[in-house]
């Protein structure tokens, strides 16, 4: 456990100030103007809301060490909070029950972070499935949570703040990816301060943590808190930017191994893998329907798809894994520095 | 509580410890790789939806019992190597973690392969056991459960006796201590580890196949490893004591839960009350009933 990916280096993670503010503005203005529909629908909108539930996950696996397989719970207590506050308390601002989700998501992801304190690696793992029953239990079983909807179908409200509607498919874009880039910057902020460097001592060695003066336990909690909030506002987004109606078994075990992979692909410790491990998730079964339709013509049920899918999903982890332990993120910025050294030389 | 059932607590009771064993079937799976490679082996459960499939789909084409059997077990053998060969040979000395995200992405290929091949039906499955509840002194007990906890008890005898008196289960417990060391002394890992996963592939056929008359052969048959994994929480990953007892622990209070406090909740609380029990435990004692003293500490 101690050792996991001890080996990687902190990871230079946004590359300088210049490339992050071009990529904004392609972000905010170009993909605005030229994307359609579809792509803002099928592609951005889940790639957004997985990228910063894998930046969540990344801060309590990748950082602190802690793995964790209930990642889709917390973003399902993200998007009931969400939903409940705006419905319950009147004229909150919808900005203010998303950052309430946040924190009871936090609360929650509390909770569930207290056997860290005594259980590590594999049976901590486990323990952390309690979570995604628990919530996913809780959620179905008591219609409170869903203002009494059928078996807990949630409806979106509006999105609006302070009296400017992000309405369709690129209002809702917009108004994620502004969400996003605070919390991908506010996490940056965070893995570079003291706090960030504390997970890292305490994943990498919790006697010599403790040795130089780290409070252990506290970190862990902390740590635990913050991924939790990530993960829960990821969860708003989800439910309110990108599905618009949820029921709380959309957030199964299958989305927090999602999430998970997303963070291997993508690579554990870094900022800018959930990004990269999120695009790939998203971006990959299109293009394998895609194929599949196209090489195999209509015998290519969704049936058969949906598990070539699995496998391949498998097949591309197992390989990450042996390969590319460093994910994506490493492949990028070796190919990145090859076709530099490659400029420089002609 | 003056007019309490006992005649039906008992029933109940009872009925929870053989369904514990059948969760025992499912949890031994893991202790076995867990002993020999440090693994959780997640794709057990997959494993098991596969032996089980391959078993019907067999039968179903007109194979008997036997050599239905005998050729799935082959296959699951095949399999045991080929994981060998292409996911724990590159990944050996890594850490256990990076070794169970493995096994994590292993499960989602041997699902969908499984199903790619023989379909996502459900299919029913006779052993030839009638599930006939009888009576013993007013409490009535299915005589299915009682057939399963034989086996059980047969499978856990036999490994137990496998690992403690054999030279090759001796070798088995060298690698599970150390396995550079294991290796420098001349024992052939990549052997071993193919011995131990077809081995865990019998173990995965056999529980498949009670679950399967149970339950009926189909995809939840691999989620059935979420009801093992309190279990071995519980007993310890690498005790095969601790799967049994464990497993009858859990068995027995999640239906006694269910039965006495479920109503307070509403009910359907078995998805998650075995993970309570096992978390309550886990925070009194963290290695778990037999599992070894020291867990992970540097």
């Amino acid at each position: 456990m101690s050792v996991l990916t001890a080996d990687l280096p902190v990871s230079r993670s946004l590359p300088g100030w210049a490339g992050t503010a071009a990529l904004l503005a392609v972000a905010y203005v170009a993909v605005p103007i030229f994307g359609t529909s579809y792509l803002f629908e099928a592609i951005l909108l889940p790639f957004l809301a997985l990228s910063l539930a894998g930046l969540g996950l990344n801060i309590l696996t990748g950082y602190a060490g802690q793995v964790s397989l209930g990642s889709a719970a917390f973003m399902a207590v993200g998007a009931f909070a969400a939903f409940n506050f705006n419905l319950r308390v009147e004229s909150l601002p919808l900005i203010a029950s998303i950052a309430l989700a946040g924190f009871a998501a936090a609360a929650i992801g509390l909770v569930f972070g207290l056997p860290s304190l005594r259980l590590k690696g594999f049976y901590l793992a486990v323990s952390t499935l309690a979570a995604q029953f628990f919530v996913q239990w809780a959620l179905t079983k008591f219609s409170w949570f869903s203002n009494d909807s059928a078996s807990g179908v949630i409806d979106a409200p509006p999105l609006s703040i302070a009296g400017v509607a992000f309405e369709g498919p690129v209002g809702r874009y917009l108004f994620s990816l502004t969400v996003v880039t605070v919390l991908t910057f506010l996490a940056y902020r965070l893995v570079i301060s003291q706090t960030g460097r504390n997970f890292i001592a305490v994943r990498d060695n919790e006697t010599a943590a403790r040795i130089i003066g780290v409070p252990v336990l506290k970190t862990k909690l902390l740590a635990f808190a913050i991924s939790s909030f990530i993960i829960g506002v990821a969860g708003v987004l989800w439910a309110f930017a990108y599905l618009r109606t949820v029921e709380p078994a959309g957030f199964n075990l299958d989305r927090s191994f999602q999430i998970l992979f997303i963070v291997i692909i993508g690579g554990l410790a870094s900022i800018r893998g959930a990004f990269f491990g999120a695009a790939l998730i998203v971006v990959f079964p299109l293009v394998l329907s895609r194929l599949g339709s196209f090489l195999l013509g209509d015998i290519f049920d969704s049936g058969v798809l949906d598990m070539s899918q699995r496998i391949v999903l498998g097949t591309l982890i197992i390989l990450f894994l042996i390969l590319e332990p460093d994910g994506l993120v490493a492949l990028w910025d070796r190919v990145r520095k090859r076709i530099g050294t490659g400029l420089r030389r002609s | 509580m003056s007019d309490f059932d006992w005649l039906f607590f008992i029933e109940v009771l009872v009925g929870g410890l053989l369904s514990g064993v059948m969760y025992s079937l499912v949890a031994i799976g893991f202790v076995l790789i867990y002993k020999t490679s440090g693994v959780l082996n997640f794709a057990q459960g997959a494993m098991l939806l596969f032996a089980a499939l391959t078993f019907v789909s067999l039968t179903e084409r007109g194979v008997p019992f036997a050599l239905a059997f005998a050729i799935t077990f082959a296959i699951m053998v095949v399999i045991g190597i080929a994981i060998e060969r292409t996911v724990l040979r590159p990944l050996t000395n890594k850490p256990p973690i990076t070794l169970f995200m493995a096994t994590l992405g292993l499960s989602y290929v041997i699902e969908g392969a499984a199903q790619l091949i023989w379909g996502t039906q459900v299919h029913g499955l006779d052993l030839g056991i009638e599930d006939l509840p009888f009576d013993v002194g007013g409490v009535f007990i299915s005589q299915f459960d009682i057939f399963a906890a034989v086996v059980a008890a047969g499978m856990v005898a036999a490994l137990s006796a496998f690992f403690r008196y054999t030279r090759i289960g001796l070798g088995f417990r060298a690698v599970a201590d150390d396995q550079f060391a294991a290796l420098a002394i001349g024992l052939r890992l990549p052997w071993i580890w193919a011995t131990v996963w077809a081995a865990a592939g019998l173990v995965a056929l056999v529980a498949g196949l009670l679950w399967g008359a149970r339950v009926g052969v189909q995809f939840s048959l691999s989620l059935i490893v979420l009801k093992a994994l309190p279990v071995l929480v519980l007993g310890g990953f690498d005790s095969i004591l601790g799967a049994i007892v464990g497993g009858l622990l859990i068995g027995a209070t999640e239906k006694l839960a269910e039965v006495y406090i479920g109503e307070y909740f509403g009910g359907g609380i078995e998805g998650w009350f075995a993970y309570v029990v096992a978390l309550a435990f886990l925070l009194v004692r963290p290695s778990g009933l037999f599992g070894q003293k020291l867990v992970e500490r540097v």
